[in-house]
């Protein structure tokens, strides 16, 4: 008992003291002059309009990913799993990286090539398995057709320069943009959101889809009459979760978005820049700023799953 | 009515083999046998929730072949096990909730609503939400739901497991009541020889 209080102790108080010493270093003078500072304003719009974005296509995202991993059961479902968990396992500056190579050094014609490739094969491994044991047919059906489709857009657009210069052609330029700073948010966050999501879904039973099915609902009916209702605080963790996650994001903003001061800087890039420019009190004004952010989303989740998530 | 011929269902790592089993028009059959033994893959299998797990055998319902159906075309009624009411919506939105996909006519939904809720004592609990009711209750209104659309056969899955006696023998009665009232075909599954002998025209006990 006196050992888990003395580690209880010592882990608590290390937050304690590093949240602590922030605050030490912080006058009010420090925030008043933090919160008046143009930049530092745009900084927090920017922030909370980024995080926002990113949460929402997280929760998009993760819904049918977390359904589909919840209720179905198929070969290849661990791999899946494990392909959803590599953002959290990446260096952050390697998610930025990978995001920047793509954009700039990757065509949309290679692109389509890739994923045709990588369609292709797993519709062949799907075909062995089927032949082996009793998997289903109609999953390396569509991957192949799927993968046919992309192959097809690959010889129609190809020779059409990298994939950034498209999407500026197209009005959505992302790198060093602030739209790639949701780009760069996004990954890491949508894991975090599925995986909040999966623990949703699998404290639903799977009885009131098929009770709602007896009683004429097909599957889509009962997901969106059903489930997603029961969903809805599974959801908002999933999107308090997402936008606290994008709020930490650095190295992969920093990388592929940059830290233009006034045009793709949020508040974790604020406290780099401020340390660059050796303006310590400021950064931990900002790093407060925060922390206090985080605390407030923490709270959110914690009220909403501890209330019992899923339902 | 209900025509099982030959059914291999295979669910998971369990494999119902072979099974055949007729019940006719208006009859109440109780589904007996040791737990493990396939009585739920059975019933799952008949309501359409086990298709893909269907390796070879037939299911006709009133003449018809509905093997490959869909179970929401199949117009079989289902109470499980754990009742499974919908938490967020109310006792008359579970009543309404078949209805309302098979977009019936507003009098005649609200009548036929009305009329369940009379004959399972549900009118003063319509507007409360499942987490408010009894275990007792909550089985009425699951019975309600799975009879709103007046469904060929009603199957019952375990459905009076975990009442107390004075409940049970309660929610029983209030069964008994609707399937004669109701003419309507049903296969009972349960553990009880009390319960199967108090309700049902036949048993069948799966070995």
């Amino acid at each position: 008992m006196l050992f888990l209080i003395v580690v209880l102790i010592a882990y608590v108080g290390m937050l304690v003291l590093m949240v602590g010493a922030n605050v030490l270093t912080v006058s009010w003078e420090d925030i008043g002059n933090v919160l008046r500072d143009a930049d530092i304003q745009r900084s927090i719009k920017l922030t909370i309009v980024t995080c926002t974005a990113t949460a929402i296509f997280s929760v998009l995202v993760a819904v049918p990913l977390a359904y589909l991993l919840s209720r179905y059961q198929f070969r290849g479902r661990a791999f899946i799993d494990t392909i959803l968990d590599i953002p959290i396992l990446l260096p952050p500056l390697i998610v930025g990286l990978s995001l920047l190579i793509l954009f700039n050094r990757v065509s949309p014609s290679t692109c389509c090539w890739m994923m045709a490739g990588g369609l292709c094969l797993a519709a062949c491994v799907g075909c062995i398995w089927r032949v082996k044991g009793s998997g289903r047919s109609m999953i390396p059906r569509a991957l192949l057709f799927i993968g046919g489709v992309f192959a097809v857009a690959a010889v129609l657009i190809r020779g059409s320069g990298s994939l950034e210069e498209v999407t500026s052609g197209l009005g959505l330029p992302m790198t060093f943009h602030p739209l790639g700073i949701v780009l760069a948010q996004f990954p890491v966050a949508a894991a975090f959101a599925v995986r909040t999501m999966r623990t949703t879904f699998d404290q639903i039973s799977p009885r009131y889809e098929e009770v709602a099915m007896t009683l004429g609902c097909h599957r889509g009916q009962a997901f969106t009459r059903v489930v997603l209702p029961l969903a809805g605080k599974g959801m908002v963790a999933a999107g308090t979760m997402a936008w606290a996650r994008s709020l930490g994001e650095f190295g992969p903003v920093l990388i592929f978005a940059g830290a233009t001061r006034g045009r793709t800087e949020v508040l974790a890039t604020s406290v780099f820049l401020e340390i660059n420019i050796g303006n310590l009190p400021g950064a931990a004004a900002i790093s407060l700023l925060m922390i206090l952010l985080a605390v407030a989303i923490l709270m959110l989740v914690r009220f909403f799953v501890g209330r019992g998530g899923a339902i | 009515m209900l025509e099982v011929k030959d059914l291999t269902v295979r669910v998971g790592g369990f494999k119902l083999s072979d099974f055949s089993l007729s019940i006719d028009e208006g009859e109440c059959v109780a589904l007996m046998g040791p737990s493990g033994c396939g009585k739920t893959t059975l019933m799952e299998a008949v309501c359409g929730l086990r298709s893909r797990g269907v390796l070879s055998g037939r299911i006709f319902l009133g003449g018809v072949d509905i093997t490959n159906l869909p179970p929401g075309a199949r117009m079989i009624g289902l109470v499980p096990q754990d009742i499974a009411l919908f938490p967020t919506l109310t006792v008359r939105e579970q009543l309404e909730f078949g209805p309302k996909l098979h977009r019936w006519d507003r009098d005649e939904m609200r009548d036929r609503v009305e009329g369940l809720a009379s004959d399972l004592g549900l009118e003063q609990l319509m507007e409360r939400l499942p987490k408010g009711l009894s275990g007792g209750e909550a089985r009425r209104v699951a019975l309600g739901r799975a009879l709103a659309l007046r469904p060929r056969l009603l199957c019952l899955d375990e459905a009076l497991t975990g009442l107390d006696e004075a409940r049970h023998d309660e929610v029983l009665q209030v069964i008994r009541e609707m399937i004669e009232r109701e003419g309507v075909t049903a296969l009972h599954v349960t553990h009880s020889k009390r319960e199967a002998d108090a309700i049902a025209d036949r048993v069948v006990v799966m070995g």
